[in-house]
Order: C-alpha cells, then structure tokens, then sequence
C-alpha cells in the first residue's frame, strides 16, 4: 500500500510540475462555457437583407417598416432591378431579398390578391428555411390586421416552452460540454500519460518493479479522477452562478454520474493505451475517433432524431450520447434516478466491457 | 536548397514509416467526413408529438390529422391525460404535446375563436424554434381551410390578400449536406495539419533527436520550411480527395473556379501549419502541444460559423473573429462552391488569410530557437 501511495503521489507531480497543462486543464471549461454562453447561439437576428420595392407605395413601406423593426432584419441595401439579387448574394452580405410586384397597394384594394416574393440565399440551408419562415410569419400578421374586422374564426396557438423558458442556447451546452470535456481529459490524458512512459522506455521500470499491473494502471488513472471531477464542479458552478442554468434535481445524484462517466472515459483512455505504441497515434485516435463523436453523435448540437437510420445505431454506442441525456434529464428537468436507470446501467456496461477488454490486451513485456 | 531537400525527404520518411499514422492521415478523415455530414443535419423531421384531445370533435379530428399526415411529426401516443403526456416528455420520449382544450369547436362556431396549446421541450432552444414555427405554420393552414368550409364565397372575396411565394437559390431543395461538405472539409484538413504540425517539432525534442538538428548547419527557416512543406502537400492532397468524394458521394455543387479553392487553401494551410509549427517550438512535451493545440482549435472552430451564423454573434465577438483563420476558409470554400463568387468577391478574405500566413510563419521561425 506504500508502494501505491508512492506511485500515485509520483504521477500527481507529473501533473503539477506541468502547469501549462493544467492551467489549461483549468482554463478550457471556464472559457467554453463563456464562449456558449455569451458568442455561440443557434438564434437568428440581425440578418442582412435587401429590398427590391418595384411598387413604392404605402402598403409596400409599412411591411418593409415592419420587417426591419422586427428585430430579426438590417436593411443592407435597397435594389433597383432583379439582375442586381445574383451580385448581392454573391458578394455574400446579403441572406434574402424581399421582392414587392408592381402596383401592390393597387393591386391589395382591387382584386384582394397582391404578391410578394421571397428569395433566400439557401447556400445555408438552415439560415434561409427560418428567415424565409419569419417573414411569412411577419406578412401573415400583417394580413390578419388588414382584416382585422372580417375575419371570423380565428385559432391561436398558445406556446409553452418547456425546461428553458427563456430559451437560452447554454442550457443545450452545458451538458455537451461536460460530457465532451470529461471525455477529453479522461481518456486523452490517461491514454497520452500511459503510452508516454511506453515511448519514453520509463515504463519497462515500472513494469519490473514490484507494483502490480493494475497497482500501476490505476495509480495512472487516479489523479485524472481527481482532475476531471474538479472539471464537472467548475462547469456546473459557473454554469449556474454566470448563467443561471439549474440544478432542478439532485446534486448528489449528478456527482455520481458524473463520476460513472469518467469511470467509464478512463477505462476507455486505459484501452487506447494499451493498444498503441506512441503518443501520437494514441492523441489522435482519441481526438479523431472520440472527440468528433463526442461533438456531434451525441445530440449534444445535432438532435440525434433528425440523422439517418444507420447513423442512429452508431450514436446508440456512443457513451456520451447516454451521459448528456442522464445530465439533462437530471439538471434541467428534475427526474429522479427511475428515470434514468436504464442509461445508467449503459454506461456501467460500457465501463465493464472497456476494462475487461483492456486487461485481455494488457501486455507485462513490451515488445 | 539541398539541405532544404533532405530534411523535406527525412520527414517523408519519417511520415510514411509510421504503419499506425498512416491510416489516421489518410482513412479516419474520409470515414469522418462520410459521417459527420450525415449526422450534422438541422433538417426536421420526426418530431415526436403526443396529442392530448379533450375536445373529440369534428374539427378537433381534423387539425390533429393534419398533424399526423405532415412528414415533420411522429403521432407517438394519443391520450386524455396531460399528466401521461408529461410523463413521457420527462422521459424523452416525446417532444412537443398537444393539447386541444375541452370546447374547441364550440368556442371556434359560438365566438370566433379558440386556443391550441403546444407545449414543446426547449432544451434545444433552436430545434425548438423550427418547431413551434411548424406546428404554428400547420396552424394557419388549418384555419384557412376552415374558413373556406365556412364561409361563403362572397364573404371570402372579401378577405385582403398577400400572396407570397419564396424561392431558395442555390439550393432549391434545401439540402443541408451541400452546406456542410465544405465547412466539415475544412474542419478535417485543419484538425489534421494542425495537430501534426503541432505535435511535430515537440516530438523530436522529446525524444532527444532536435539536439543532433541543432548541431547541423541547417538554418531556422530552412528547417521549418522542411518541417511545413511535407504536411503542406499532404494536407493539400486530402483536400483535393475530400472534395472529390464530396462531389461522387454528396454532389455538391461546384459552380466556382477549383483553382481559387486552391489558392486559398494553400495559403489557409501555410496558416495553420506554421500556427502548429509555433505551437510545437513553445511547448515541451506532446501533451503540452496537443492541449494548446486543441484549446484554439475549439475556440476556433466553435466560432468559426461552421455550425452557428456568425451574425449572430454579438458584435464585439465578430470584431474578435477577424483573428480566426478557419472563418475565412469556411467563408471561401462556401462561396467559391456553392455560389460561384469570383476572385473580386472574397479577396478581402484571402487577403486576411495571406496576412496571418506571412506573420505566424516569422512567428514560428524567430521562435524556433536552436539551442535545447
């Protein structure tokens, strides 16, 4: 036991002597999250568009007045003819153009019946579906108010947004983040940590000393436990003091699977090294093969729902895809462990199956 | 320029030995492409819904068939009980309830108007968005067709009208893959030149083979131009393979001129190499330089407009991401593509872009220093 307190007391001066890494290791959550926080929303305002008015009456100036004080549009700037649209969006500035027909108002009082053209520029698909969709949104209720007192029957919808009222993009990032940065410092650093001794010919000492393999493997691993769970703390801390994203459920209960995750991430990290020789293979088989699907595989920015069949399955052997719908399902909306047994014991599995697989591969002689 | 040769071949050397590197350079991106594009992917469809129907009329059959019939919902359970609906959104099972109120039609004949309730899960604030725009949009649908059950002919011509019709240029169908094969393209290149680079020049002073470098007669920009070069034509090389399988696989357009993605992909990739270069000559061990590497390369990539608009940002963040090499590229790989824009259209970008590739490259000489 001596021995191992040693060994773990060595492994923990590695990591401190290195304060860049850890300085990062502090600085990484704390700049992200202000990063989600306050620069990267998924929400559209302030787009770009142009006017291309051949009519310049009345009607057409309230709707145009009413589409810019909208808050979602800028005017860049006014068209005189349609060859000008291909110039505009090709400059790239320009994400939608609004074309009124001739004689609009003329057209409004006679025959009931006046045309407006929206154009997007859909080069980015997403963008132009929802400022397409505002608009028509702005133009329908501007109908509704020309017949404010003919029309009869009418329907309103009543929205209630569930979980996040106020519709903030972190509460989406918080859970991302926390899954892919516990991710990142368990299974790259460990794995980086382990083969470093390989290639550094440090671990044929370790391995002829009279530690036992897996005495050395988890006095490896221990530190990072330390260092990734200080991680989650940071993240929810901040999370919940700078952004107000809540706790609704037990805190207690997100600790402890937090901690299964990195369980699972280190016994992962532990698997990589064991079956690689450098650093460099071992950083970017973990950055290539986990950090993208950690991103983007887990529902983390992508609803999991909307990708193809095949590519669902892939997702279902995604840790992290497990660990973001326990954090969610606790944090945001409050369920108690009943609700998330069964991703829970997902992730269990997975730890088991990781380090069975790695002790099978663990080699005592390197070659 | 023959020692500028040699070291170019040395790395060559060294980068093709390497069985396990190999297939990290050359599969794992293409594999990721294919995936990633597949999977970043707004388009909606497939909102799970659960209609809570307390009215059980004519028209209340009605709107929630209309619901069931659109391609954007998945009808997953029906009941009387908003409590059992709730339990199945806290379960994540389903993602928008609908909840028709007792008296509906009775309200929509006798006064004029009633109420739909959606109540929709918001943790995704943007899928979200799409879809309470669907369910209202199918609302409004709905109540044009229901007046013309209605009324009669004569009080519908007395009804204004805007007829608006939209277009989507450059991408009538909307098809969100021909957006992102460009900018996930860039992403990969960039990942893998960055990281190589980064963790290069650090490597050998790990192992103890920079000593035996600094003792030759090589000078410091002859040996990070041999360092950068070999990345350089590998990383200009996947580009060129990314593309054409994204023009096999994906068929993304290509309206503009191939040569002018070149041009500025070499010089976005002499960017990132030397941003790699510099990392690797200021750091100390492999660890190091990847965790620096990274921590730019999310900040990078995350503010990069590759998955958010970058209006959206807040205005002194746009100010901030003139400094970000990937915005650029992303900007120029998308409008050379998908629009066609022409030299004069993106050169105050690869401007930007060869004033980053003159200063990080000096950046990376002077710091290089060759002494241990």
């Amino acid at each position: 036991m001596k021995r191992f307190l040693g060994f773990v007391i060595k492994e923990f001066y590695h990591i401190f002597r290195d304060y860049r890494t850890l300085l990062i290791l502090f600085l990484l959550p704390a700049i992200q999250l202000l990063l989600f926080g306050y620069v990267i929303t998924n929400e559209i305002k302030d787009a770009r568009i142009a006017i291309l008015d051949q009519s310049k009456d009345e009607v057409t100036r309230r709707i145009s007045e009413k589409v810019l004080s909208s808050g979602y549009f800028i005017l860049d700037k006014n068209l005189n003819s349609s060859g000008e649209i291909e110039k505009v969006f090709r400059e790239g500035n320009v994400k939608l153009v609004l074309v009124f027909a001739p004689d609009f108002s003329k057209n409004l009082d006679k025959t009931g019946n006046a045309r407006v053209q929206i154009i997007g520029d859909a080069s980015d698909p997403n963008t132009a579906n929802i400022l397409v969709n505002y608009i028509q949104g702005i133009l329908s209720n501007y109908i509704v108010t020309l017949n404010a007192e003919t029309i009869p029957m009418q329907i309103i919808p009543e929205v209630r947004m569930m979980y996040n009222g106020q519709m903030k993009g972190v509460y989406m990032f918080v859970p991302g983040l926390m899954a892919m940065l516990l991710m990142l410092i368990s299974a790259l650093m460990t794995s980086l940590s382990i083969t470093k001794e390989k290639e550094l010919g440090t671990m044929e000492l370790l391995l002829v000393s009279p530690l036992k393999p897996f005495q050395i493997i988890i006095g490896k691993v221990f530190p990072y436990v330390f260092l990734a769970f200080t991680d989650a703390c940071i993240i929810i801390l901040i999370g919940n003091t700078v952004f107000g994203v809540p706790v609704v459920g037990s805190v207690a209960l997100l600790l402890f699977e937090s901690l299964l995750f990195i369980c699972m991430a280190l016994s992962l990290g532990i698997l990589i090294s064991t079956i690689t020789s450098s650093q460099q293979i071992a950083m970017m088989l973990s950055l290539v093969a986990l950090m993208l699907p950690t991103i983007l595989l887990s529902g983390f920015i992508f609803p999991v729902e909307n990708m193809p069949v095949v590519l669902q399955w892939l997702c279902y052997i995604m840790p992290p895809k497990y660990f973001i719908t326990i954090i969610k399902s606790i944090m945001l909306k409050g369920n108690g462990f009943r609700y998330i047994a069964f991703e829970t014991a997902v992730l269990a599995g997975f730890t088991a199956f990781f380090i069975l697989l790695s002790i099978k591969k663990f080699k005592v002689r390197l070659a | 320029m023959r020692t500028l040769l040699f070291i170019i071949q040395k790395e060559f050397l060294q980068i093709f030995r390497n069985k396990g590197m190999l297939p990290i350079i050359f599969v794992v991106p293409i594999v990721q492409l294919l995936i990633l594009v597949n999977a970043t992917t707004f388009e909606m469809k497939n909102i799970k819904v659960s209609v809570v129907d307390l009215d059980l009329s004519t028209s209340s059959r009605k709107l929630i068939s209309k619901y069931e019939g659109s391609p954007f919902y998945q009808v997953i359970q029906s009941t009387f009980s908003y409590e059992q609906a709730m339990d199945l959104m806290q379960k994540g099972k389903v993602d928008v309830i609908i909840r028709i109120p007792n008296g509906f039609e009775k309200g929509l004949v006798k006064e004029n108007r009633s109420k739909v309730q959606f109540v929709i899960n918001a943790i995704n604030q943007a899928v979200a968005g799409l879809s309470s725009a669907y369910c209202s949009s199918i609302l409004i649908d709905f109540n044009r067709e229901l007046l013309q059950d209605w009324l009669s002919p004569a009080q519908m011509a007395g009804l204004k009208n805007i007829q608006t019709d939209y277009s989507y240029w450059y991408n009538p169908k909307l098809n969100y893959k021909t957006y992102m094969v460009p900018g996930i393209l860039v992403l990969l290149v960039t990942i893998i030149g960055l990281l190589l680079s980064g963790m290069n020049i650090v490597r050998e002073k790990e192992i103890g083979t920079i000593e035996q470098i600094n003792v030759t007669p090589i000078r410091k920009i002859q040996f990070i131009a041999g360092k950068l070069a070999p990345f350089w034509i590998i990383a200009l090389f996947e580009l060129a393979f990314g593309l054409s399988i994204g023009k096999l696989l994906f068929d993304i357009p290509m309206v503009g001129n191939l040569w002018l993605i070149f041009l500025s992909g070499g010089i976005y990739l002499f960017v990132i190499l030397s941003v790699g270069l510099l990392v690797s000559t200021v750091t100390h061990t492999q660890q190091q330089a990847m965790l620096v590497s990274f921590f730019f390369m999310v900040v990078f990539i995350l503010m990069s407009g590759l998955f958010t608009s970058i209006e959206s940002m807040p205005v002194w963040a746009q100010k901030i991401d003139r400094l970000n090499p990937l915005m650029y590229f992303i900007r120029i790989m998308r409008m050379v593509l998908l629009k066609g824009s022409t030299f004069t259209d993106i050169s105050r970008d690869l401007y930007s872009l060869g004033i980053f590739a003159v200063i990080m490259s000096s950046l990376a000489v002077m710091r290089y220093r060759k002494v241990a």
